[in-house]
């Protein structure tokens, strides 16, 4: 590790909290259906959409209504998607004459992108046809990271109102977070990474002479559109395969910065934002502080993981100061690809600048702990914050026992019925991650897909479930998942993952909007301060711990181990 | 806090010995399901012994362990049942103590009670058990009273020491506040009496799971679903990386994860938490209102009785001018001689004290004026002499002119939170006896422990906002309601309910009921009325308002102890886990041997030694569970801390040590 190295993820965190704080306050307004500096502009748009659609902007829903929309709009979304993939060829812009995408790949890849996962077993530029790619992909892109602040904010309306029977519209919400959050950041951000040097433009290729003369086509086109909702609404699809590793996508260590940033700063803003919705600043605060500690934590893991080198590679003579550069940057090197790793893991973006394939075995554990944490630190842009309360809830309803009171987090007593929901959803993600694992290492099919065998080879499989149930969309790669056993499972695990998992949050809404705010005393125990952070730290890391320990003591852990007694596998 | 029960000690020999017997008899599966967790360990346990069984027969030399673990994980299953039943127990003892004054009841049922001939107070004796609702009983001086009802004829001095353990008899007269007798049983329309439905509640015969405890064991059924699905899928992932474990071990793990040790004593912490608060002398109608004395925000406190001691010293004569000190006093000391209130004597005694009057003799003469609630003032008619004493308004209405003087001594009593009698004389005002309320001696230093839990003290009284306000002050509480009506309580309670807190009170008359049904928790006092009694949801036998305090404390302690045991159980895995993830795949994969930080002499010997040690360690929280966390008025966060401090840190260090040493003591004696 070098001061250097430190000093960059210092400067990127710090970036990313001075913005996310004002940039906060900023959404708090929008979900609250307040004016704010953009409603002039874009008020008037927000009024045709309604318009268009029939929505009263006034009448709000109930949970039950509320997720009927969601769901809804994700079955509409997920429908028109696999009907395009699968209809491309009879449809225009398809220059390249690409024929339908098959059945599960077309399953997997309209899963892929409802649930905000950009899981690709695809070839983009093999595969998609232009329309596929505009009118599906990156629609999807805005809409389903739209549709994950919509549901948070769902949730903290919970918090926030008291005997209300109503938790806000969806299509206000989703409206609202698309047309002020998500499109004004990201055509600041795209504007920023063209003035980095990445390419947007409309035409499909260049010609390039080689140094040896040669001819080369370099595909290019609107590249850095792409690349600001890709991190903004963390997505993760690529323009390219190999993401941001690529140089078009990311061309300098200052467009790498900026990518971090760009998806870490929503994340942080709606932790804040959750504050001022509840009228407690310092309730937002101490959530924005509990997510940096555990995401601060995996980057220092990964980064003294990688920046070690690999001790084979340092015993036949290899230097080690450059630290394990084994699929990495040259330009962007340890520091800033363990940030990376560990900042699209803890959120549920899963672009990557750096083969977490290649990473040390503790290395690549951070990210694929991460996951199994359910990216929560800080998490997608809103699954973060309401994965999050989840386990605050959790957290909260043990601690609050330990003072002697009924639990109760920001006045709203944790009773049978939340606790009853609150737990069906945390069920999902073991269920989800270790039942397919389970079946696909018994699997002869499963098996086949591996590259590598092993605890190496279990990892990648572990890793792919978990990605998919967390709805990242990163892969560890290694494992061939285009096959119809991983297209569909793992469609089905995003499924669970994003609509099994916010169902109850959702009804969990509900539930405390319907009740009475209980009045804070010295009894109640403080939901803001270092103890309530430790608190949360303890639960979380035991928690997770607890349910993947055994797993990861058979991947990545052993790995470790059997590496540093000279064994690979 | 006065009359507190002599508990049971805490493993007394009788209860013990029917406790290991009960252990067995609740291995019944449909008693069992009740509890998910130990309903799991008890269906793994019977697959474990199966396998026992076959290798038994197999001779295949594993029998030795798998007959270990199967044994030991029926002693995790009669240890929680074990637990239950000890504190089942120490209820029914207690509870067969209150009984007792039923069982040798008998009563004198009339039989004719509208009889116009003289012959209404014929009646027939019947067991007390026998007693319907609407029954008509008599009982004379020297007999038990055989149920609980009400007077509706006559006046008694009854001796409830049985069951309050206050010596001093107490007055029940027909009508009014003070009509509701108690004996073994209340003869209600269910069928059960009040107190056997209490009893039945600390017996854990018809008990239910409470709110909290229901939502508790959500928490414990989902984690034990996780570990479920976690030891499941460790069969496929172990034999991926060549590892083949056998069910046994499988299991052994899952009962080492899944919370065992709170799933195993929940019921007990429940159950032992109604128990402490009989051993107040306080019985609750439900677990719930237990539980809901924990999350008090407000106490409302009636003045007289709680704050201050019942009834008020007279303290000073201050007479108007022109009348002496000596002429005033001799006028209130008459007045006052056949007032047998306690105020009256207090007069009395003053007088004789501070003036140096013998006791005077009225005279055949002389006409004793009664106090009367209606005109509010007493006295007497001596020749030529009228005199008269009682409330200022009451009096000043009866005389001629007020001096400024007596409204100044007025005020300034009222101020300092006194109460003023005048007296008058003839009609004309002699003076004013300061009455002051003397505040209990220990009342101010329990309002500050109880601000420090976070609970805020209302007092409640008639006295005008002066008076309140001055004797607020000088007992330390919150807030005071004055000039309180009953209507008042009741608005109150409504108004703090409506800004999310939760009130108790506690009340003894009729006019009380409202706002005892309207208040979180209610507490009626025993001499209480019936209605009072049936409106609230916990009855306290000794009829001290003060113990509102230690029944919030009590309602803590309980959610306390079910909290601290359940991070103590969760944090208990991550030792379990160093403990048996080694030992399972360290021949796959030697590299594990890594983890293996205690050092455990071999795997069989981990696997065993956690499963012994998850078993021993609900025996040994046995304690705890009976007599809860204590409890102390610090503040929450200082209190989270320490439990954290306590039972999460402790509860991750302490496997650690204890299965070290299991495993010392395994491998010693070659179990493994």
């Amino acid at each position: 590790m070098t001061s250097i190295g430190l000093a960059q993820i210092a400067i990127v965190l710090l970036a990313v909290i001075v913005a996310a704080i004002p940039l906060g306050n900023y959404i708090a307004t929008v979900l609250a259906g307040e004016r704010n500096l953009l409603s002039p502009v874009l008020s008037p748009i927000e009024r045709v959409f309604y318009r268009l659609a029939g929505v009263d902007p006034a009448r709000e829903q109930n949970w039950l209504a509320y997720t009927m929309a969601m769901l809804a709009f994700s079955v509409v979304g997920f429908a028109s998607l696999y009907a395009l993939q699968r209809l491309q060829a009879y449809l225009p812009l398809n220059p390249q004459g690409f024929s339908g995408v098959p059945a599960d790949l077309a399953f997997n890849t309209s899963m892929s992108f409802v649930t905000n996962t950009n899981w690709q077993n695809y070839g983009g530029e093999s595969t998609m046809s232009h329309l596929t790619q505009m009118l599906g992909l990156t629609v999807h892109n805005f809409v389903s990271a739209a549709t994950g602040l919509a549901m948070a904010f769902a949730l903290v309306r919970g918090f926030s109102r008291a005997e209300s029977p109503t938790i806000g519209n969806f299509w206000v919400d989703l409206t609202r977070s698309t047309l002020y959050v998500l499109l004004p950041l990201s055509i600041i951000v795209a504007l920023a990474l063209v003035a980095l040097g990445v390419p947007q433009t409309l035409q499909g290729s260049i010609e390039a002479t080689t140094l040896e003369g040669a001819k080369q086509m370099l595909a290019i086109g609107p590249v850095a559109s792409q690349e600001a909702i890709k991190e903004l609404g963390t997505n993760g699809g690529g323009f390219f395969n190999a993401n941001s590793a690529h140089p078009f996508e990311s061309p300098n260590a200052l467009s790498n910065m900026l990518e971090i940033w760009a998806l870490l700063v929503i994340p942080f803003a709606t932790a804040f934002a959750f504050g001022h919705a509840v009228f407690d600043y310092r309730q937002g605060r101490a959530i924005a502080i509990t997510m940096m500690i555990v995401l601060v934590a995996g980057v220092s893991v990964a980064y003294w993981a990688e920046a070690g080198g690999n001790p084979l590679l340092t015993e036949i003579g290899v230097d080690p100061s450059p630290g394990n550069m084994e699929g990495k940057e040259v330009r962007f090197g340890p520091a800033m690809s363990a940030l990376f790793a560990a900042s699209t893991t803890g959120t549920s973006c899963g672009a990557v600048n750096a083969m977490h394939d290649s990473f040390m075995p503790l290395g690549g554990l951070v990210p694929l702990f991460n996951m199994l944490m359910g990216s929560i630190a800080p998490g997608g842009v809103g699954a973060g914050l309401y994965g999050f309360l989840v386990l605050a809830i959790i957290a909260v309803f043990i601690a609050g026992l330990m003072v002697g009171r009924t639990p109760e987090y920001l006045g709203k007593k944790i009773e049978t019925r939340e606790m009853k929901l609150a737990m069906l959803a945390v069920l999902i993600y073991p269920l989800s991650v270790l039942a397919f694992t389970g079946v696909s290492v018994m699997l002869q099919t499963g098996l086949a897909s591996l590259n590598n065998a092993g605890p190496h080879g279990l990892s990648e499989i572990l890793y792919a479930f978990a990605s998919a149930t967390d709805n990242n969309g990163s892969a560890f790669a290694g494992l061939t998942g285009n096959t119809p056993w991983y297209n569909t499972t793992l469609g089905v695990a995003m499924l669970l993952g994003r609509f099994a998992f916010v169902i109850p949050v959702l009804a969990i809404a509900g539930a405390f909007a319907a009740k009475k705010k209980g009045a804070a005393s010295v009894g109640t125990f403080p939901t803001h301060g270092p103890l309530f952070i430790g608190l949360l730290l303890g639960v979380i890391v035991v928690l997770y711990l607890l349910q993947y320990f055994p797993a990861l003591a058979l991947g990545p852990i052993v790995e470790h181990f059997a590496l540093l007694a000279g064994k690979t596998f | 806090m006065s009359h507190k029960v002599a508990a049971p000690g805490l493993f007394d020999a009788a209860i013990t010995k029917r406790a290991a017997i009960d252990a067995f008899r609740k291995l019944d599966p449909r008693r069992l399901a009740r509890n998910p967790v130990i309903f799991v360990t008890e269906a793994v346990s019977a697959v474990v012994t199966a396998f026992f069984v076959r290798d038994l027969v197999a001779q295949n030399g594993a029998a030795f362990f798998s007959g270990q673990i199967a044994a030991w994980l029926w002693f995790t299953v009669l240890f929680a049942n074990f637990a239950e039943a000890v504190a089942e127990g120490r209820g029914k003892a207690q509870a067969d103590a209150l009984r007792r004054t039923r069982s040798d009841s008998h009563a004198k049922r009339l039989i004719d009670p509208q009889d116009k001939s003289g012959m209404k107070d014929v009646y027939e004796g019947v067991s007390a058990l026998d007693l319907k609702l609407g029954d008509l009983v008599l009982v004379e001086a020297g007999d038990l009273i055989p149920g609980d009802g009400e007077v509706i004829e006559g006046v008694a001095s009854v001796n409830e020491s049985a069951i309050t353990g206050e010596s001093a008899p107490v007055i029940r007269e027909a009508g009014g506040d003070r009509s509701a007798v108690t004996g073994g049983t209340t003869v209600l329309s269910d069928g059960s009496t009040f107190i056997d439905r209490m009893i039945a509640l600390v017996e854990g015969a018809q008990r239910q799971k409470t709110p909290n405890e229901l939502a508790l064991s959500i928490l414990l059924s989902g984690l034990t679903i996780i570990f479920l699905i976690v030891c499941v899928t460790l069969w496929p992932l172990a034999i991926y990386s060549g590892a083949a474990i056998s069910v046994t071990v499988l299991i052994a793990l899952l009962v080492c994860l899944i919370p065992t040790t709170i799933g195993g004593l929940l019921s007990a912490i429940g159950i032992a938490g109604m128990d402490r608060l009989i051993r107040f002398n306080v019985i609750a109608t439900s677990g719930r209102a237990v539980e809901a004395a924990g999350d008090v925000d407000t106490l409302l406190l009636d003045k007289t009785g709680t704050i201050t001691f019942g009834n008020r010293m007279a303290d000073e004569f201050i007479p108007v001018e022109g009348v002496s000190e000596h002429a005033f006093g001799e006028a209130a000391l008459l007045a006052s001689l056949a007032d047998e209130t306690p105020e009256g004597r207090s007069i009395v005694a003053l007088a004789k004290s501070a003036l140096g009057f013998s006791t005077p003799d009225l005279g055949q003469e002389a006409q004793i004026v009664p106090f009367s609630a209606h005109t509010r003032i007493s006295g007497v008619d001596l020749p030529g002499r009228t005199l008269r004493k009682g409330a200022v308004d009451a009096v000043a209405a009866r005389v001629k002119s007020i001096p400024v003087d007596f409204e100044r001594a007025v005020e300034r009593i009222s101020r300092a939170g006194g109460t003023p009698l005048a007296v008058s004389e003839n009609g004309r005002l002699l003076g004013v006896i300061h009455l002051k309320d003397i505040i209990k001696p220990d009342i101010k230093s329990r309002f500050a422990a109880l601000r420090a839990m976070g609970v805020k003290t209302v007092m409640v009284t008639g006295d005008n906002p002066i008076t309140a306000a001055a004797i607020a002050g000088e007992a330390g509480v919150d807030d005071f309601i004055a000039q309180a009506k009953p209507e008042d309580k009741l608005a109150y309670i409504r108004k703090e309910q409506q800004g999310g807190r939760l009130i108790a009170m506690c009340g003894d008359g009729t006019n009380d009921a409202p706002a005892l049904a309207q208040a979180d928790v209610g507490v009626a006092m025993q001499t209480g009325t019936q209605a009072a009694r049936e409106a609230g949801n916990m009855v306290d036998l000794d009829s001290d308002p003060t113990k509102l305090i230690e029944i919030v404390a009590i309602g803590k302690q309980l959610l306390m102890t079910r909290g601290s045991l359940t991070t103590f159980s969760i944090a208990n895995d991550v030792a379990k886990y160093f403990a048996i993830i080694p030992a399972l795949f360290v021949v796959a994969y030697p590299e594990l041997e890594a983890i293996n930080i205690m050092k455990l002499a071999s795997p069989q010997s981990a696997i065993l030694s956690a499963v012994i040690f998850n078993a021993l360690i609900i025996i040994a929280l046995i304690p705890l569970a009976l007599k809860g966390v204590p409890y102390r008025p610090v503040g929450a966060a200082a209190l989270l801390r320490r439990n954290l401090l306590i039972y999460g840190l402790g509860g991750l260090i302490a496997p650690f040590i204890g299965i070290k040493l299991i495993d010392l003591a395994v491998s010693a004696v070659h179990l493994a």
